[in-house]
C-alpha cells in the first residue's frame, strides 16, 4: 500500500484536507440517530480492510504534518510530554510496541531490525535511521516514549496501574479536545474524568474502569468519542483555549460546511508487557462538516444527533451557542429518510 | 464484555523435579515463535486435557520476562486437591503439546518504591524469583526473606542466596527459624513496599502485623491464589442459557459451566480477581464461598457467587448466566 501524504497545515492558514478516500475511511461514530454516553468498548482485533480500525497503530496521509505540528507545539510547551520516573519501563514498552506494529503492519514504511539489544529501526516517511540500544535511554536523542510518540499520530497516555486504579503518570499530549496533561498528571481515573457530566451518575466511570484493570496483554480494546472543532485544529488544549476558542464565534451560515469539523477519537487500550501499565493512544480525525455530508447517511444522522443531544452534553463538547445555525445548516442534508443501523455509508 | 485472555499453544521443553513436591516445567512456542515478555509477578493459566476433564490452573511464571524464548512454572504436588497438580506430576512428559494463556499480572511490582521487601512463603516463592530478575536487570533494590518447611523443600534458595547474598535471608520451619517480621518492618526506609506470598495464614499475619504498625493500605501487595475444591455434587440452574448442569465432586463450577459450552469470564481462577462474578436470581440451600472478593456482607446476601472457588449445598440454585 503506498500512501500519499498531504502537504498541509492544521494552524494558521488551515490547508489540511481530506481526500475521497480518508471521507470514506473516515470512523463515523454514531451507529443510531441519537447520542448518548455508554460503556461503549469493543476489542481491538483488526477491522475491514482499509479502515482505520484496520491497524494496531493507524498511518494515513495525515501522518507528516501531524507530526510537524506536533514538533511545534513541543517547541512552545515542553510541558505537553511528560514522564514520572516510575514510568521509564513504560515508555520502553510503548516504544516496542509501535516499532513492531508498525514495522509489521506497513512494512513499506517502517522497519525494524532487533539482534539482542540492539536495535535498528527506520522510518522512510520521516526519514530516520536510528540504532540504538534497547533499554538504554543514552542511545536516543529523547526518552523512549517521548521519541516514539514524536513519530506516531495521535496523543498518548500511559497509566500505571495499582490500588485497583489507573493513574496519568505520563503522557504526550498536543492534539486534544480541550483538557491537559500538566493538570491531569498523577491524577487517578476518577479524578481526571471529573468534569465529564452525566456520565458519574450513570455509573459509567466505575464499568468502564473495571474493564480497563482486566485487559490483558495480547487483548487490546478500543472506542470512539467525538466532539466539535471549528478549524482543522489538532491543538485545542485549554493552554491555547485564547487562541482557539475565539475562532467559534466566526461560523457564520456560508462559511461553516468549511469551518465547522467533526472530531473524532479512536481510543485504544494496549497492556504494557514490562511495566504491567495500559497505555491509551487517542488518535484524532478530522472531517469538514461540507466532507461529510457527501455520505448522505451520516449527514441525515449528524443532523438528528446533533439536535437531539442533551444540553449538557452539548455544553460540555463546546458547541451549544453556535447549535442552531450547526442544526440549521444540517438540516438541508435531511430529507427525513430512514437511516440504517450502524456507522457504515449505504 | 469480559477482557479475557488470549491463548498460546506451546510444548514442554524440560521438566526439573526440584524435591520431593516441587517440580519445574518449561514450556516453548509450539510455532518456533517468541513467547510474550511479562512483569514480575504475572501468572498464566494452563490448560490440563485429562479424559473427559479440563482443568484451568494459574501458575505464576517464574523465568527471566525479558526472555522471549522459554516460560517456567514450577508446580507444587498437592496429593489431596482434585488433581491439576497430580496431572502435571505424573502425566505430562517433555514434548507434549499445551495451551497455556497470555501472562495476567495481578501481583505487580509498584516501580514508584525506593525498596522492595519480599515475604515468601513455601512454593509463594515463584513470582518473586521473576520479580527478582526483572529488579536486578533494571536497577530496582529488594530485600527476600522466605520460609520454608526445611532446607530440602526451600525451592530455589541456593540458587537465590547465590545470586544475591545480601538481598536473601532464608529461614527454615524444622530447624525454629522464624521471621522476626516486627524488627523488619520496623526498620525500612521510607517509601517501602511490601509483598507477601504464601499460605493463607501467612499472609493473614504479614498484613495484619503491617496494618498495625501503620503501613499504608496501597504499600502492602498480597497474592494468594486458592485452589478450588472438592465437595459434594450440586445442580445448577442457568437462567440465561437456559440450561441445568451438574458440577461433579471434583469439579468447580465455574468448570462446571465451561464444560456445558457457556462462555463465563474468569481470570484467576482462584478467588481473587473478581472477573468471575456472578449474579444469583434464586436458591434453597446454603452457599460455600471460599474468594476473598466478596465482602461478608455481599457474601451473605445470597445474590452474588464466586464460580472459580465457591460452591453451593442445597435444593436449587439458580444464576444469571
Ligand atoms: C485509561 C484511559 C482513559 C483516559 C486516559 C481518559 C481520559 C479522559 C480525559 C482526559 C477526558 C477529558 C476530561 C476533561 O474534560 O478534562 C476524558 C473524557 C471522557 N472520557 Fe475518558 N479516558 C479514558 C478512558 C475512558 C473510558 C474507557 C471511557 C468509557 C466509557 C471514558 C469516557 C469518557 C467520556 C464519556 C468523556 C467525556 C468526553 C466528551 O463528551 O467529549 N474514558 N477522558
Ligand atoms: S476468576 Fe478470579 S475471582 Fe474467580
Amino acid at each position: 500500500m503506498t500512501i500519499q501524504f498531504n502537504d498541509e497545515t492544521f494552524r494558521d492558514d488551515y490547508s489540511f484536507h481530506n481526500s475521497d478516500r480518508a471521507i470514506q475511511r473516515f470512523p463515523f461514530p454514531f451507529h443510531e440517530d441519537s447520542y448518548m454516553y455508554s460503556v461503549n468498548m469493543e476489542r481491538h482485533k483488526g477491522g475491514p480492510e482499509g479502515s482505520v480500525y484496520e491497524m494496531r497503530f493507524d498511518v494515513d496521509e495525515h501522518y507528516l504534518a501531524e507530526m510537524k505540528d506536533r514538533a511545534m507545539v513541543l517547541a512552545e510547551d515542553p510541558l505537553r510530554c511528560q514522564s514520572l520516573p516510575h514510568m521509564t519501563l513504560a515508555g520502553w514498552d510503548l516504544l516496542e510496541l509501535i516499532m513492531v506494529s508498525k514495522s509489521e503492519d506497513y512494512p513499506d514504511l517502517f522497519e525494524l531490525h532487533r539482534e539482542g539489544s540492539n536495535w535498528r529501526w527506520i522510518n522512510r516517511p520521516m526519514g530516520i535511521d536510528q540504532s540504538f540500544v534497547f533499554m538504554d535511554e543514552a542511545s536516543l536523542p529523547y526518552g523512549p516514549m517521548e521519541y516514539i510518540t514524536r513519530q506516531a499520530q495521535g496523543d498518548f497516555c500511559i497509566l500505571d496501574q495499582r490500588d485497583d486504579n489507573l493513574w496519568m503518570d505520563a503522557g504526550m499530549v498536543t492534539t486534544q479536545a480541550d483538557w491537559s496533561l500538566d493538570f491531569d498528571i498523577g491524577m487517578n481515573f476518577f479524578e481526571w474524568h471529573a468534569p465529564v457530566p452525566k456520565a458519574h451518575e450513570m455509573g459509567i466511570f466505575v464499568r468502564a474502569l473495571k474493564f480497563l484493570l482486566n485487559i490483558q496483554q495480547g487483548s487490546p480494546a478500543r472506542r470512539l468519542n467525538w466532539t466539535l472543532t471549528v478549524n482543522p485544529l489538532l491543538d485545542t488544549s485549554p493552554e491555547n483555549y485564547h487562541k482557539w476558542g475565539v475562532q467559534k464565534t466566526t461560523l457564520t451560515p456560508e462559511n461553516l460546511g468549511r469551518k465547522q469539523h467533526l472530531r473524532v477519537e479512536l481510543q485504544t487500550f494496549f497492556r504494557l508487557p514490562r511495566s504491567n501499565a495500559l497505555v491509551f493512544p487517542i488518535r484524532c480525525y478530522l472531517i469538514a462538516f461540507e466532507d461529510l455530508v457527501s455520505v448522505p447517511k451520516w449527514g441525515r444522522r449528524l443532523h438528528r444527533v446533533l439536535r437531539d443531544i442533551p444540553d449538557e452534553l452539548a455544553t460540555y463538547k463546546g458547541f451549544i451557542d453556535n447549535r442552531p445555525m450547526l442544526v440549521d445548516y444540517l438540516s438541508q442534508y435531511d430529507d427525513g429518510a430512514e437511516t440504517s443501523p450502524g456507522v457504515w455509508p449505504d | 464484555m469480559s477482557a479475557g485472555t488470549d491463548k498460546l499453544a506451546v510444548t514442554v521443553t524440560n521438566i526439573v523435579p526440584l524435591n520431593d513436591l516441587v517440580t519445574r516445567f518449561e514450556f516453548q512456542r509450539s510455532d518456533g515463535g517468541e513467547l510474550p515478555t511479562f512483569s514480575g509477578g504475572a501468572h498464566t493459566v494452563v490448560e490440563m486435557r485429562d479424559g473427559d476433564i479440563t482443568r484451568l490452573n494459574p501458575y505464576s511464571l517464574m523465568s527471566d520476562p525479558m526472555d522471549q524464548s522459554t516460560y517456567a512454572i514450577s508446580v507444587r504436588r498437592d496429593d489431596a486437591g482434585r488433581g491439576g497438580s497430580l496431572f502435571m506430576h505424573n502425566r505430562v512428559r517433555v514434548g507434549d503439546r499445551m495451551v497455556i494463556s497470555y501472562p495476567v499480572n495481578l501481583f505487580s511490582l509498584d516501580l514508584r518504591a525506593r525498596k522492595h521487601l519480599m515475604i515468601a512463603g513455601g512454593i509463594g516463592i515463584t513470582p518473586f524469583i521473576a520479580q527478582i530478575k526483572q529488579l536486578a536487570a533494571t536497577g530496582g533494590r529488594f530485600e527476600l526473606h522466605y520460609a520454608a518447611r526445611s532446607a530440602a523443600l526451600a525451592s530455589y534458595a541456593d540458587e537465590l542466596t547465590a545470586h544475591h547474598p545480601n538481598n536473601v535471608s532464608i529461614y527454615h520451619d524444622d530447624q525454629a527459624q522464624a521471621i522476626d517480621l516486627v524488627h523488619l518492618l520496623d526498620g525500612q526506609p521510607l517509601g517501602t513496599h511490601l509483598y507477601v506470598c504464601g499460605p493463607k495464614g501467612m499472609i493473614d499475619w504479614v498484613r495484619a502485623k503491617a496494618a498495625d504498625l501503620g503501613w499504608p493500605r496501597e504499600a502492602v501487595h498480597y497474592e494468594e491464589f486458592l485452589a478450588p475444591q472438592s465437595g459434594k455434587p450440586f445442580e445448577v440452574k442457568l437462567a440465561l442459557s437456559n440450561k441445568v448442569i451438574e458440577v461433579g465432586e471434583h469439579q468447580s463450577l465455574l468448570e462446571a459451566i465451561e464444560a456445558a459450552g457457556v462462555d463465563a469470564p474468569y481470570l484467576c481462577r482462584g478467588g481473587a480477581c473478581g472477573q468471575c462474578e456472578t449474579d444469583v436470581i434464586g436458591y434453597d440451600g446454603k452457599f460455600i464461598h471460599r474468594d476473598h472478593w466478596l465482602d461478608d456482607e455481599e457474601k451473605a446476601s445470597g445474590k452474588k457467587i464466586m464460580p472459580c472457588v465457591s460452591r453451593f449445598e442445597g435444593k436449587t440454585l439458580v444464576l444469571d448466566r
